[in-house]
């Protein structure tokens, strides 16, 4: 029997929205492998919707969204929003890209647990997706 | 919310209840072992078609095409693509789905990404059953896309009913197509990127090679000399939809029938591999149980060196294992 504390934390990265650039995306999936981590990548250019049933089927513990084009105050709200009309509560949200310090207030009150801004290392991420994982009870 | 709820949540439908359910499964918890137990006697109706093929040669894209396919036939179909996990952290990149997110949001389409967390062979140790869930759960059509393979990772062709093997028109010369191994296990054997040059000839090559000595099959197994199957070669491309419905049409023909489950040779090999992956489990579990811990460090500490070979020391500890039932 595996200790469920034992088991890997499950990642969902995230690309909502029209921009194309993923390079970021692509080296944090690869830095939280590096730390352990199950990391679902989907690619670019999802819909909200998208997020929330790849989420929803994977039942991951992480949602992490990167986003460098501007439309995080339109797309991030529907993601939550998608997130806990399906249940999903207990998953820890998080975001990163180009995100201004202004929207943060508003985006951590639409339930985004936190907005990690450029410079931000990998270990950090890491440290702080262990710290606040929520723990589940079957 | 109880175990058994969540079984049968899962099976009414509740797409929630049966991602939950799959991840107890994949953890191995009792609770996924509990719930199995009520869904297990649902299972076996599913048609488990096992997709593999070396790394890019278009698997996840070859699935999602077959999907879009029985999706079009209005057929509920469940998808676990597994990739490798790191021997070194444990971590793991799941990249399977990019190529499948076009349905991401169809209900009648779920698709789990399974890390293979240590165990070799192509597949994580928890898929049959994981795929048995989703089988209770009303898919009638199960793709289980392997890791990327190389030569001989053959297991997914034990537990599935129909093996396909996708191979790219880049995959080399006609000595490759008569080596040993994956293609010897396939049902079907698909040449994808069928739009670029020299798939035609591949497929050419491949049917040469793989057919060849068909007419000694009979007397081989007359005789009891077990043979190797004699696969179907077809030509597709998953990017422009070219052989799609074709490949969709020769796997449903491979569908097993709902009385062939009680002796057919897929089933039992399928029976036997999930029994002896879970036996393994089990007598490991009890290995490390605490209260053997030190007759176990002995006995490796012996065979480190050089005192007992590790035969001996193997069958050592299944002695103590068959002494009493704890762990």
């Amino acid at each position: 029997m595996t200790d469920a504390s034992a088991r890997p934390i499950k990642v969902l990265i995230a690309k909502p929205g029209l921009d194309g650039h993923d390079r970021g995306a692509k080296v944090l999936a690869r830095g939280l492998r590096d730390e352990g981590f199950e990391v679902i990548y989907t690619g670019l250019r999802q819909t909200p919707e998208m997020v929330v049933s790849a989420a929803l089927q994977e039942d991951v513990d992480v949602v992490g969204l990167s986003i460098l084009s501007g439309a995080h105050m339109t797309l991030l709200p529907k993601i939550t929003a998608g997130l806990h009309e399906r249940g999903m509560d207990d998953v820890l949200v998080t975001a990163g890209g180009i995100i201004p310090d202004d929207d943060i207030p508003q985006l951590e009150q639409a339930g985004v647990a936190r907005v990690f801004g450029p410079g931000t290392t990998i270990r950090e991420v890491a440290e702080y997706i262990r710290a606040n994982v929520k723990s589940r009870g079957a | 919310m109880t175990d058994e709820t969540l079984a049968e949540r899962a099976r009414d439908g509740d797409r929630r209840a049966l991602a939950r359910l799959l991840t107890e499964v994949e953890n191995r918890t009792a609770a996924g072992e509990a719930a199995l137990k009520t869904l297990y006697p649902l299972a076996g109706r599913a048609h488990l078609v096992g997709v593999t093929g070396a790394p890019g040669s278009g698997k996840s894209t070859m699935v999602a095409a077959l999907t879009g396919e029985a999706r079009k036939q209005g057929r509920p179909v469940a998808v676990i693509a597994i990739d490798p996990s790191s021997p070194i952290t444990g971590g793991a990149i799941l990249g399977d789905r990019i190529r499948m997110q076009i349905h991401a949001t169809d209900d009648d389409v779920f698709i789990r990404s399974m890390a293979s967390r240590g165990h070799s062979g192509g597949l994580a140790a928890s898929t049959v059953a994981a795929a048995a869930v989703m089988d209770a759960s009303g898919f009638g059509l199960i793709f289980i896309e392997t890791v990327g393979t190389g030569q001989s990772e053959v297991e997914v062709a034990a537990i599935a009913d129909t093996t396909v093997v996708v191979q790219s028109p880049e995959m080399g010369d006609e000595v490759q197509a008569i080596k040993a191994g994956l293609l010897e296990v396939a049902d079907i054997v698909v040449v994808n990127k069928a739009d670029r040059p020299g798939a035609d000839r591949a497929a050419a090559q491949l049917r040469a090679m793989l057919t060849v000595g068909a007419s000694a099959d009979r007397a081989a197994v007359a005789a009891g000399r077990p043979r190797p199957k004699r696969p179907e070669v077809m030509l597709s491309s998953a990017l422009t939809g070219k052989g799609v419905p074709e490949l969709l049409a020769a796997l449903d023909r491979r569908a097993p029938s709902p009385g062939s489950r009680l002796a057919d040779d897929a089933s039992l090999k399928r029976a036997e591999a999930q029994i002896s992956g879970i036996l393994a489990q089990r007598i490991n579990a009890r290995l490390h149980d605490p209260a053997r811990a030190a007759a176990r460090a002995e006995t490796l500490k012996a065979v480190a060196a050089h005192e007992i070979d590790p035969f001996t020391a193997a069958d050592r500890l299944l002695a103590l294992l068959g002494n009493d039932s704890a762990g």
